[in-house]
């Protein structure tokens, strides 16, 4: 019983050394949390704020893509990408919509910066793409027109 | 447990390409029902696709992702018959793992 214990004890304290050693980071061991705050942001500016990009620049390296007119806007196709080496993050942020952040990818590496997805638009709105690449910040944005809302239901 | 995911992987050269579709409602929590009360928020918050145990994509989303979500991305490595295993976790605490075999 208690040598039990004391083997638990021992493997609770020798991982949490690893993990303070810097040997296994406690991203390798859990995925990602998921952080409200971020998606609650109700503008682009929050948003971004809230994801810790506080500069950002234009980029010609990133790019969204998806169709000019979409006819329902509770399914937009989405391509987000980027070309900037060491890209780590990249999310999708819909600026009219409620809560503009869709979603963010993690970018291990080994993995194209380049994912594709479908979102919700409530109507006609600038779709952006934010990239963090080396600490640096860069967006790209894409104006999709929407006909029919996706947020009415 | 949600609904099964439809999950692909092809290898062409040295980069995988996965594509997955998940079954899920992704309720905004914004739309209301015929008694005009608020349907409650129900949606996919976290998704995680590894590879040998390595992570090749790490996902968190928002309730604008669409009903039905689909992802597609690609990495670099994997074989065919390299085993792909992708996971979701959604506001509620259900949560579905799947994995296909890399064609």
């Amino acid at each position: 019983m208690n040598q039990n214990r004391r083997d638990a004890m021992r493997i609770g304290s020798i991982l949490g050394l690893a993990i303070t050693a810097g040997l296994l980071k406690p991203s390798d061991v859990f995925a990602a949390e998921w952080q409200g705050g971020m998606f609650d942001a109700k503008s682009l500016a929050d948003a971004v704020k809230a994801m810790g990009g506080d500069n950002y620049t234009i980029s010609k390296d990133v790019s969204v893509s998806g169709p000019e007119i979409a006819e329902n806007g509770a399914v937009v196709p989405v391509v987000v990408a980027s070309t900037i080496p060491n890209t780590e993050m990249i999310a999708i942020l819909v600026e009219k919509n409620p809560n503009p952040l869709s979603a963010r990818f993690t970018i291990p590496a080994g993995t194209e910066a380049s994912v594709s997805t479908r979102v919700k638009m409530g109507g006609t709105s600038n779709v952006h793409a934010l990239v963090k690449a080396d600490g640096k910040w860069f967006i790209a944005s894409k104006e999709i027109k929407v006909t029919l809302g996706g947020c009415g239901g | 447990m949600g609904n099964p995911m439809r999950i692909r992987a092809n290898v062409s050269g040295d980069t995988t390409e996965v594509k997955v579709l998940i079954r899920h409602d992704m309720e905004t929590g914004q739309r209301k029902d015929a008694a005009g009360k608020a349907v409650p928020a129900h949606f996919i918050q976290t998704l995680v696709a590894k590879w040998k145990d390595k992570v090749v994509l790490d996902a968190e989303m928002g309730t604008s992702i669409s009903k039905d979500p689909f992802l597609s991305f690609k990495f670099k490595g994997g074989a065919k018959g390299d085993k792909v295993t992708v996971s979701w976790t959604d506001n509620k605490g259900d949560s579905r793992t799947d994995e296909v075999v890399i064609a």
